[in-house]
């Protein structure tokens, strides 16, 4: 069978960044598991998203039992192999972790969850199997973590689930744009891989509006989830900003995972923004030997809805920080290479010099796709209208999530939201058959 | 600094740490580095005919992350020859003039038996030890256990080699016996002038799943071992206190799972004049006595004892039966909600494992059906929010907590749940209830329904 992770090009610049939290060997994960309290009610599956009964998948991997524990990861999270790479566990599970309360280091939940679902995945290959056919049929519109979430928990019920992508590869943020060093996009791939044996088709290179009308797919099944994503990196619209040297962020992490090395040397990079992507590309440029990487934020640093823990992650990677700064410029020379940004601070002007611009003030909203469907609302923001609960939109085969609804969340959301979706009908379809 | 000298049935040793009969005390080099690490004496490995060993022959038992909680072994007494260790034995006396060098024996016949005594005494040894213990291998052939277990046997092997010996001498008892204080009486019947206990415990340490053959595996089979280590102490300290309790004075070197010099000191304030180690140094090495040195000493002089001979058999009196312990003393549990983790396990083990008395939450409580206590659990008011557990912290529903221990032996934090004293009755035991005839045996409290 061909499988998404062959069509990956070789020789990608991620390849020089490692993992930050290396997977654990089997004696590293028994010793780290017998740490764990086996606390009641316990806070850690309280401040997962998808609820995933974290005691119970610890003390499987302390008892030998790898595939129970990755069974119970799956039950609730079937992207948890991702999710245990990708989650900010310091605000999720490990942050509740009682542990914390008591100074000890939080069990590595995380690294926990990649050993059980990584090793269970390698060894039992079969460990989840599709259900029988004969069921219903749903499409999903993107092929980002909350459509296979959806997907992957309707075709183990045996259903036909049918994912379309517009790009060539499928997996969304996983594969293009979550910072190498945390989720490579060959692990990515590898894990939409392991999706599709559960049962799930994927066709890339698809693009619903263009290639497939919504009309038909709302016509050939009996649900579509809208897992859309997020749009283009947003531009500031500022003089100079358009041309080479000045890039979106979501744009410049995925040439960074998928394309190769053949970039000139980083030179002093300059990040707008304070989210976590503006960390993610600042920490990826100084990893990959940047000269200098400073970030530029319009307001104070207690303002930035990047997480504190990555912050201060970059710091250590050598990031510089310029708070309160307004960018007015991109100065380019003669030739229109990039030699400045031109910010406001504190009401005076300063040319922070420069080589590239990374743009991370987020992403545009994918609206077209979404009103193809009739009943299928916006918000304000651009948002998909759905109910998080359960998916539902204002077309009754119509169901939705991820970060075309939420705005733009943790992987973990997107994979709580389409699951969901799919318990959802799930629930719905039984009561229907009686 | 207090005074660790002590003797045992009168055997000098300056300090209660020996080493056990077993692998650590095998050669001469070995017990010199002991003793240069600060080991008081050693018995040595039992001598007697040179045997084959098999390989492999230790198995042990992990938990919860840590190793070797116990130890099982299936090795024999010496394969070394006879003449071999007694020139060791000899030249240790010479360099180790001071420690207490005492020497395992195991043989068959009273010929066997008086001639080695009269062998390892004339290299110089301090006492001797009848292994009557081991529980593999050389039971099979008659010897080790198979002579523990047999009263009889114990006192007449022990008086055909006090017949002959000068230097004192221990018997060393079996746990796989029904009473032990049968089995030291023996000892003492037949002239032992003391006993050490316990020998191994017969196990089985595990099997191997894969192939179907128990731990430790020797090609495609196994064989009951005898274990030991921290595992086995509790079983250990009681036969120390039963024969301490039932024979008053008689000497006792205990041994079952010292790892550290608490563990030591429980073992003599139980009855046991010195201490034998083998598992602990089988796992960290000799090392390990300087702390225990160092920290019998700290605590004899934070107890006011010039001498650790203070120490022996202090706790003995306070091992009591059932019948004689104070039903009216009552304890209940107390959480301390500053510095509770909010884990909750304390919550589980009372509702699931114990008297359904621990609850989380504001509000009160309906009891189980079955509680003694009438009405509700009231929670407390205002709620104890914890400092850094919150509403997580439980509580405990004092008038039905029976004090059974069991939240604080589970919560992982040292010292948040107490047991604290409550106000009982004048105190009273069993046996005087039934004395007084207010309560029969067999059964529980009168019940009037009965007398009719």
């Amino acid at each position: 069978m061909s499988t998404f992770l062959a069509k990956l090009p070789a020789g990608r610049a991620e390849a020089a960044l490692p993992d930050k939290k290396p997977p654990m060997s089997a004696a590293e994960a028994k010793l780290e598991a017998e740490r764990c309290l086996y606390c009641a009610d316990a806070p850690c599956t309280q401040a997962c998203p998808t609820s995933i009964d974290v005691p119970g998948f610890i003390k499987r991997i302390a008892s030998g039992n790898v595939c129970g524990s990755a069974r119970l990861i799956f039950a609730q999270n079937l992207l948890g192999t991702s999710c245990s790479r990708v989650c900010p566990v310091e605000v999720l599970c490990e942050g509740a972790c009682v542990l914390e309360a008591w100074q000890h280091k939080p069990i590595a939940i995380g690294r926990l969850q990649r050993f059980a679902t990584e090793t269970a995945r390698r060894e039992a290959p079969g460990l989840l199997a599709p259900g029988a056919r004969g069921g219903k049929r749903v499409a999903c519109v993107g092929s980002g973590p909350a459509s296979l979430a959806f997907a992957a928990t309707l075709a183990l019920e045996g259903h036909e689930a049918t994912v379309y992508e517009r790009r060539a590869l499928p997996g969304g943020l996983n594969t293009t744009g979550v910072a190498p060093y945390k989720l490579h996009a060959d692990a990515a791939l590898a894990e939409v891989d392991w999706v599709a044996s559960l049962g799930v088709r994927i066709r890339t290179s698809v693009e619903i509006g263009r290639d497939v009308a919504a009309a038909q797919l709302l016509a050939e099944h009996d649900a579509v989830f809208l897992g859309l994503g997020l749009g283009e990196d947003t531009k500031l619209g500022i003089p100079g900003e358009d041309g080479p040297g000045v890039v979106g962020a979501t744009a410049w992490i995925e040439d960074v995972k998928l394309r190769g090395c053949a970039q000139p040397p980083l030179g002093h990079v300059v990040v707008v923004g304070g989210g976590n992507t503006a960390i993610d590309v600042a920490r990826e440029c100084a990893q990959l030997g940047a000269a200098s990487v400073t970030m530029v934020y319009r307001r104070a640093p207690a303002d930035m809805s990047g997480y504190a823990h990555e912050m201060e992650a970059a710091r250590k990677d050598g990031v510089a920080l310029v708070a309160h700064a307004r960018p007015s410029a991109v100065i380019r020379d003669a030739a229109g290479v990039v030699k400045a940004l031109r910010v406001t601070v504190a009401g005076a002007e300063r040319d922070l010099s420069c080589d590239l611009v990374a743009m991370a003030i987020g992403q545009s909203k994918l609206r077209a796709v979404a009103t193809q469907f009739p009943g299928v609302a916006l918000d304000a923001r651009g948002c998909v209208v759905a109910d998080p609960t359960t998916g539902t939109t204002g077309h009754p085969k119509v169901f939705s999530g991820g970060d075309c609804v939420n705005g733009g969340k943790e992987v973990v959301n997107a994979v709580a939201e389409g699951r969901n979706a799919a318990r959802h009908l799930l629930r719905t379809w039984s009561g229907t058959h009686g | 600094m207090a005074d660790l000298s002590i003797d045992v049935a009168g055997i000098a040793s300056p300090n209660p740490f020996w080493l056990a009969s077993a692998p650590p005390a095998n050669t001469g080099d070995q017990v010199m580095r002991a003793f240069d690490a600060g080991w008081g004496g050693a018995v040595w490995k039992t001598l007697g005919d040179p045997i084959v060993n098999t390989s492999s022959r230790f198995g042990a038992l992990d938990y919860a992350g840590g190793k070797v909680m116990g130890l099982n072994n299936i090795e024999l007494i010496t394969d070394r020859p006879l003449a071999v260790n007694l020139r060791e034995i000899r030249e240790v006396k010479r360099r180790y003039p001071k420690h207490a060098v005492v020497v395992s024996l195991m043989t068959e016949t009273k010929r066997d038996w008086q001639t080695l005594v009269r062998k390892v005494e004339d290299a110089g040894c301090d006492g001797l030890e009848l292994n009557f213990g081991c529980p593999h291998g050389m039971c099979e052939r008659g010897m080790g256990s198979s002579i523990g277990q047999e009263p009889k046997l114990i006192a007449e092997i022990a008086s055909w080699v006090k017949a002959v010996a000068r230097t004192p001498v221990l018997v060393k008892l079996t746990p796989n016996t029904g009473d032990i204080v049968e089995a030291a009486a023996a000892a003492r019947q037949g002239g032992a002038d003391g006993v050490s206990l316990i020998n191994t415990i017969k196990s089985l340490m595990g099997v191997d799943l894969e192939r179907m053959v128990p731990n430790p595996r020797v090609g495609d089979g196994s064989t009951n071992g005898g274990y030991c280590g921290p595992a086995v102490k509790p079983i250990a300290l009681h036969m120390v206190a039963a024969i301490a309790r039932g024979m008053p004075r008689y000497p006792i070197s205990g041994i079952g799972g010292v790892a550290t010099w608490r563990d030591a000191a429980e073992f003599m304030a139980l009855g046991s004049s010195t201490v034998q180690v083998c598992t602990a140094v089988m796992h960290l090495g000799y090392r390990i006595v300087a702390d225990m040195i160092d920290g019998l000493n700290e605590w004899l002089d934070a107890h006011g004892m010039a001498s650790a001979r203070e120490l022996v058999g202090r706790a003995v009196p306070a091992y009591r039966e059932w019948g004689d312990l104070d039903i009216n003393y009552k304890v209940v549990a107390h959480i301390d909600p500053t510095t509770c983790i909010g884990c909750q396990k304390c919550v589980v083990a009372c509702q699931d494992g114990a008297h359904q008395c621990i609850f989380t939450g504001p509000g009160d409580r309906a009891r189980p059906p079955h509680a003694h206590a009438p009405g509700k659990a009231r929670a407390p008011v205002p709620f104890p929010f914890g400092a850094v557990a919150g509403d997580r912290v439980p509580w405990v529903d004092e008038p039905e907590c029976v004090g059974c221990n069991l939240c604080q032996l589970v919560c992982p934090v040292s010292g948040c749940i107490t047991m604290q004293e409550l106000p009982g009755g004048p105190k009273q035991t069993w046996n005087e209830r039934v004395a007084a005839g207010t309560a029969r045996v067999p059964g529980g409290i009168h019940d009037e329904s009965d007398a009719t």
